[in-house]
């Protein structure tokens, strides 16, 4: 009996040795990589304005980077690790989805719209962020709306969620609209500015953050009613639940302690972009208590 | 990794179809380009051979400047820059009224690009012609331009043969630079395909696939041209080329 009760106690202490390992299990591939590489890999991109673009000194900043910041802070905390390094790493429209699949960065921190058909390959983040697919157009053009540009010309970013919108809707209007496919915003405003074509989409608060870079912002707007309605979450490798939840608690403390509301105001406030209803009630949402 | 495969994505509408569009696209920006790189490429590389200095200095520069800006740049310069420089109804025209100015640029952009390494080519070929076959057409009586048509550019350009080879394979790789201007070739193509099915991984396989098949066409097609004007008891009889 003295034999089975020291052995049940030399059971529990075991199990209690072992705790480490117990914890270790409940972790994944993100995680892993993260604790042996003692990095964390974070995406940018150059021209996101303002969520993640480079500053004139070539250093990645903005609200999507403050917010994978904390991420990266969350992280060290939650696997102890205080010399955790972070490396950013640059992605571009092409390449983020593959970049986040095959884990080259661990979390992708711009402006990525969360749609059934990228799920399949990747998990997305709450949501931080919501824009709409709007028009960018010359102050004095008198284009309202996307019927205003029947026989005229529009540029559209390749391979984008507001393009194959845009052409939809042209195709189920029959609308009479020339698309010049562009690489990037930034040639997309080129393209603008040039008067290569009358009117550039894409969402919103891109449209804004280009508008707000112009060399004269009063002479370009952003017009026409929302055309869509798009979450933005952070690009995780899919089936990573742990550093997935630990992504969202970070997400749901800065909400839910103002921190969220704050970076809003610093990045978003100076574009003249209030905080919106619909947004204000997403903060409201992913706050979830401890 | 996790990545979930699916072949059937190839043949599915519309993407098959879009695979098409590109190739087709491709194949016309690469052969328009090449008439242009022939044409202007074969033109230049004749008067960099000419005996007059400012012809020589005037073909040396446009061969540096086409041949050592890369090409991604000229592609955008010529779309986003040149009708900025041009007067404003001309640059209008460029931006607004020409059909499918994208296309038609990657054309020009491509054509002049090659048409400076083929101009190269051209007159290195016409310098490896023995001096005494340019001394005796002149000896025969022959003008300048006869010398040229019949005796050296023949030459020549059997000379050439396997160095343009080369030229030409790279113009239908290098078309693929189109996409920066917004010309849905057959890479634009693939990646639209890529964006929308996230099946990245099966769609670069069949414009690998394609690629391919069209330099191995490009291959065969050249060998047999070399071999069909070879003349007897030359270097360009084939004997030196290999698979």
């Amino acid at each position: 009996m003295k034999h089975a009760l020291s052995a049940a106690m030399g059971a529990v202490i075991a199990t209690l040795a072992l705790a480490p390992v117990a914890q270790a299990q409940s972790s994944d591939a993100v995680l892993d990589r993260i604790r042996a590489k003692g990095a964390i890999s974070i995406g940018y991109r150059d021209a996101s304005i303002p969520f993640s673009f480079v500053d004139a000194q070539g250093k990645p900043q903005g609200y999507s980077t403050d917010i994978c910041l904390e991420v990266a802070n969350t992280v060290k905390t939650a696997l102890n690790l205080p010399d955790l390094q972070v490396k950013m790493v640059p992605v571009n429209l092409q390449n983020r989805i593959p970049l986040a699949a095959n884990g080259t960065v661990d979390i992708s921190c711009e402006s990525a719209v969360n749609t059934i058909a990228r799920q399949s390959q990747v998990d997305f983040s709450y949501p931080f962020f919501i824009s709409h697919t709007r028009l960018l157009v010359k102050d004095k053009s008198g284009i309202g709306e996307l019927k205003d540009l029947a026989g005229k010309v529009i540029a559209l970013p390749i391979n984008s969620v507001p393009e194959r919108l845009i052409r939809s809707l042209i195709e189920k209007d029959k609308l009479n609209v020339r698309i010049v496919p562009v690489k990037d915003n930034a040639e997309g405003f080129l393209a603008l500015s040039t008067d290569r074509v009358d009117a550039f989409a894409t969402d919103d608060i891109l449209l804004f953050g280009l508008r707000g870079k112009a060399p004269n912002p009063s002479d370009y707007k952003v017009v026409g009613a929302p055309l869509s309605y798009d979450y933005y979450g952070f690009l995780v490798q899919k089936n990573s639940t742990v550093f997935l939840s630990l992504v969202n608690a970070t997400l749901s403390r800065m909400a839910r302690d103002g921190r969220l509301q704050a970076l809003y105001a610093k990045w978003f406030s100076p574009m003249g972009v209030p905080l919106s209803p619909d947004l204000e009630t997403i903060f409201n949402v992913i706050a979830i208590p401890e | 990794m996790t990545y979930s495969w699916n072949w059937g994505v190839l043949v599915q509408d519309p993407y098959l179809q879009w695979l098409g569009w590109g190739l087709a696209l491709t194949l016309a920006i690469s052969l328009g380009a090449l008439a242009i790189a022939l044409s202007v490429g074969t033109a230049v590389g004749i008067l960099r051979s000419s005996e007059r200095a400012v012809l020589r200095a005037a073909t040396g520069a446009y061969i540096s400047l086409f041949r050592n800006i890369p090409l991604l740049l000229q592609m955008f310069l010529w779309f986003f820059v040149v009708p900025e420089l041009l007067p404003e109804g001309a640059g209008r025209w460029l931006k607004r009224d020409l059909p499918y100015p994208e296309i038609v640029t990657a054309i020009i952009a491509l054509g002049l690009f090659t048409s400076s390494r083929i101009a190269v080519q051209v007159s290195a070929g016409i310098d490896a012609v023995p001096r005494g076959q340019r001394m005796a057409a002149k000896a025969a009586g022959l003008s300048q331009l006869q010398a040229y048509r019949l005796v050296l550019l023949p030459q020549a350009l059997r000379i050439i043969i396997p160095p343009l080879t080369s030229e030409i394979l790279t113009i239908f790789k290098n078309s693929s630079v189109a996409l920066t201007i917004g010309v849905y070739e057959l890479t634009t193509q693939t990646q639209q395909i890529q964006s929308i099915t996230y099946q990245g991984f099966e769609a670069f396989t069949a414009a690998t696939i394609l690629y391919l098949a069209i330099a191995m066409t490009v291959t065969v097609i050249m060998r047999a041209i070399e071999r069909g004007v070879a003349l007897p008891g030359t270097t360009s009889g084939g004997l030196h080329v290999r698979f």
